[in-house]
């Protein structure tokens, strides 16, 4: 198949192009959402982002929690973003890091003011952003401008047989076309950890890779109480026939096809080296997971599952693809991509990749995702440790 | 071509996938070698259902399970030709 150049997206202010179009009301912190929420529902075409933490957080955990607000809102398919906190200080912040990429921001703090008269100012600006956003218009981008995370979720043996691989073919045909790639679950490399070292680019790549695994798994040896039987593999992968993390592991790293990992980002750091692979260091967990990734700038995201895992995201579009047959059957509404023909060997890689670039590419230009269509916006923060 | 019941990933391994919704016990199943697009038969013992494992050869308690051409855990519990391998007789070598 040709693979088409190009795709219509949200051409941005700092030159990065969205598949989406959203304003978004942004809580600083868990005693925001209830503001952030009232904005939202007054004014159309906004969305809120409420989430359960952003107070007394210090050190590595305060700055993650900045870098995933930061770069949710700088994320392209955002056209424009209210911030809203309790305090002026972590407002600005956030908004003058945001404000760098050039799009509409601004930022309001509820002590000294309370809710209700917050509500109202916040409400005629965000009508504001939603009014100039409404009159965005789709233009041709080069489909270097698709940033693709990945992450698979309730796998089984069908995901590490097609639905893993199927990602791995769109990747070894999007990679050389100058894509941004994405993939992380740290702890889900458990086992193949080794293999995925040696796919670093450079000897940095490589060494930073084996750091970063290291230190999750020191993390989890640290904490575990058992053997994790009871969290990896999951109940849900168990019943898939999913043995052991070795084998989920295996499964999941079919998902970079053969290609090699340019550097290793920081969970929600924005790559920086350029067109490529990259391997973000996250949690397993789906929302956590693709939460950082879009607060890393990626646009658009591709989730295997076997199983059934059912998530979404509120400003990445999330395009589900299965093998598993009886979850083609039992949960339709939540797979945009049916590849379980390759497990009766009616299709082979090839074509699975290529209706996969198909559905990517229908999804980039606006077509909604089920998860979108079915309303599931995931927005999970990821916490290093207890607050201050 | 015959129906795929059973796909390997390497040729190397010693287990195989259940592709059809289960195989019941002692049906003769055709088997499908990703790697080298090599056919194989093999007699199942147990009911296996869609995605779960068959043992390729006997194993002992102690063996390594191969799977992708990699070890991805060892047997707890002697393994038959034909056995479902899961839980019940294999566990990770990690954690």
């Amino acid at each position: 198949m040709e693979i088409p150049k190009s795709f219509l997206g949200y051409k941005r202010e700092n030159g990065r192009a969205g598949t989406r179009n959203h304003v978004i009301i942004l809580p600083v912190d868990d005693i925001s959402n209830a503001c952030a929420e009232a904005v939202a529902n007054n004014i159309k075409g906004t969305i809120a982002l409420p989430h359960s933490y952003g107070r007394l957080q210090f050190g590595a955990d305060l700055e993650l929690h900045f870098r995933t607000m930061i770069g949710t809102g700088k994320n392209p398919n955002v056209a424009a973003v209210i911030v809203i906190g309790i305090e002026p200080k972590w407002t600005k912040k956030i908004v003058d890091a945001i404000g760098k990429t050039g799009k509409p921001v601004e930022g309001f703090s509820i002590e000294g003011v309370g809710d209700i008269d917050t509500i109202a100012k916040v409400s005629k600006k965000a009508q504001e952003f939603s009014m100039w956003a409404s009159e965005k218009q789709r233009v041709e981008c080069p489909i270097s401008d698709l940033w693709i995370s990945v992450k698979c979720g309730e796998s089984d043996t069908t995901s590490g047989l097609a639905s893993n691989p199927t990602v791995g073919n769109l990747m070894d045909k999007l990679e050389p076309l100058g894509v941004h790639l994405c993939f992380g679950e740290t702890s889900e490399l458990t086992g193949a950890e080794t293999v995925c070292e040696k796919r670093g680019k450079t000897p940095e790549a490589q060494e930073k890779f084996k750091k970063t695994w290291n230190a999750y798994n020191d993390f989890i040896l640290k904490e575990a109480t058992d053997d994790l039987s009871e969290s990896q593999p999951t109940a849900g992968n168990i019943a898939g026939g999913l043995t052991t993390i070795e084998e989920k592991a295996f499964g999941n790293f079919q998902k970079i096809g053969s290609r090699q990992f340019i550097d290793v980002l920081e969970p929600a750091e924005e790559p920086t080296k350029g067109k490529g692979l990259y391997f973000m260091d996250t949690s397993s967990a789906a929302a956590e997971c693709v939460t950082l990734q879009a607060a890393g700038g990626f646009n658009i995201h591709l989730f295997p599952t076997g199983q059934g895992n059912i998530i979404g995201n509120p400003i990445e579009p999330v395009i589900k693809l299965t093998a598993n047959p009886l979850t083609v059957k039992t949960m339709s509404e939540h797979i945009d991509v049916d590849v379980s023909k390759i497990l009766s060997r009616e299709m082979n890689l090839d074509q699975a990749g290529d209706e996969l670039v198909k559905a990517t590419l229908r999804v980039a230009n606006g077509r909604l995702t089920c998860a979108e269509a079915l309303g599931h916006k995931e927005f999970v923060m990821t916490k290093l440790y207890r607050s201050a | 071509m015959a129906s795929t019941d059973i796909i390997i990933h390497d040729e190397k391994d010693n287990v195989g996938v259940v592709v059809i919704e289960k195989i019941t016990p002692k049906q003769d199943c055709n088997c499908w070698i990703m790697e080298n697009d090599k056919s194989a038969k093999i007699q199942s013992l147990n009911e296996i259902p869609l995605g779960h494992k068959i043992a390729m050869s006997d194993l002992k308690e102690g063996d390594t399970i191969i799977k992708y051409g990699h070890d991805i855990g060892k047997v707890v519990k002697n393994i038959k030709k034909g056995e479902h391998v899961h839980v019940h007789n294999v566990k990770t070598k990690k954690w």
